[in-house]
């Protein structure tokens, strides 16, 4: 039963992240890239983004080291790896120049399929392709 | 550097930067899952035991924007690219997210929230290669 619940929760938690992601600005590729472009007219409006998300997200995560589970009979799944490695930074490197090629990361990517952009279908596509040729060519160890 | 006044929205940033945290705080008390959205849609590609959450959350951002234009119509959204382009980034990202583990939220947002020192390695990394190639394709290419 808790189960079904959860993912009832993630649904509306992905809802509320995706209206986060409009009212912040992040949907708007332009606005993205302005923020990246520092030689330019600088727009610092998504440095603001992360740290108000990282404002609440942090207390949240912080309070949570003290129990092993949260609601929902929920498991702390935390995150395992610790290893700052070639694979990470290379992987994030290049993260970083698709993101600057386009203005546009996962989230928004999938925010901006729902509002119909027929750009969003593509460069969606070709991030799955992206994700299942990286996992099939490079596999973790 | 110059500020550009005119567009920077600093209320709005934040307050959509506190509920992209809340929901990242709500995913992981309710769920106990990293909110990285890569991830979580990545992983639907080989339909693990969990796809019914991770699809779950995957159509909710999806839907976002269809609730939103019932109450308001959505904020603008510029958009200069080609089509080709597009597909040339998203292959870029999803290769990038993948051998990275992670996006922005999993490694920006949850990352840096928990205290992750491999998240703030791979953070720096995106963020420095996004301000290099917009550099690059705006003042050095002149695209």
């Amino acid at each position: 039963m808790h189960q079904s619940a959860r993912t009832v929760a993630a649904g509306l938690v992905g809802l509320l992240f995706g209206v986060g992601l409009i009212v912040a600005g992040m949907a708007n590729p332009a606005k993205v890239l302005a923020f990246l472009d520092l030689a330019g007219a600088w727009d610092p409006s998504l440095a603001l983004v992360m740290g108000g998300a990282i404002g609440v997200a942090l207390p949240a995560f912080a309070l949570s080291r003290r129990r092993d589970s949260g609601w929902l009979g929920a498991r702390f799944d935390w995150p395992r790896a610790s290893q700052i490695d070639r694979r990470l930074l290379m992987g994030s490197a290049l993260f970083g120049v698709g993101w600057g090629m386009a203005g546009i990361c996962p989230g928004p990517a999938l925010v901006l399929l729902g509002a119909g952009v027929p750009e969003a279908f593509g460069f969606v596509a070709a991030m799955l392709v992206g994700i299942g040729l990286a996992g099939k060519l490079w596999p973790a160890r | 550097m110059t500020i550009d006044w005119l567009h920077f929205t600093p209320w709005t940033a934040l307050a959509g930067g506190a509920l992209i945290g809340l929901a990242a705080a709500l995913l992981w008390w309710l769920t106990g899952r990293i909110a990285g959205i890569s991830g979580l849609v990545g992983g639907l590609l080989t339909l693990p035991g969990d796809w019914p959450l991770r699809l779950a959350f995957t159509a909710g951002l999806i839907a976002a924007p269809l609730l939103w234009q019932q109450f308001a119509p959505l904020p603008t959204i510029e958009l200069s690219a080609s089509f080709a382009w597009m597909l040339a980034a998203g292959l870029v990202v999803g290769v990038g997210v993948k051998l990275g583990s992670g996006c922005t939220s999993g490694h920006g947002v949850c990352g840096l929230a928990r205290l992750s020192p491999r998240s703030l390695a791979a953070t720096l990394s995106f963020m420095a290669t996004g301000f290099i190639t917009v550099w690059l394709l705006r003042h050095v290419l002149g695209g």
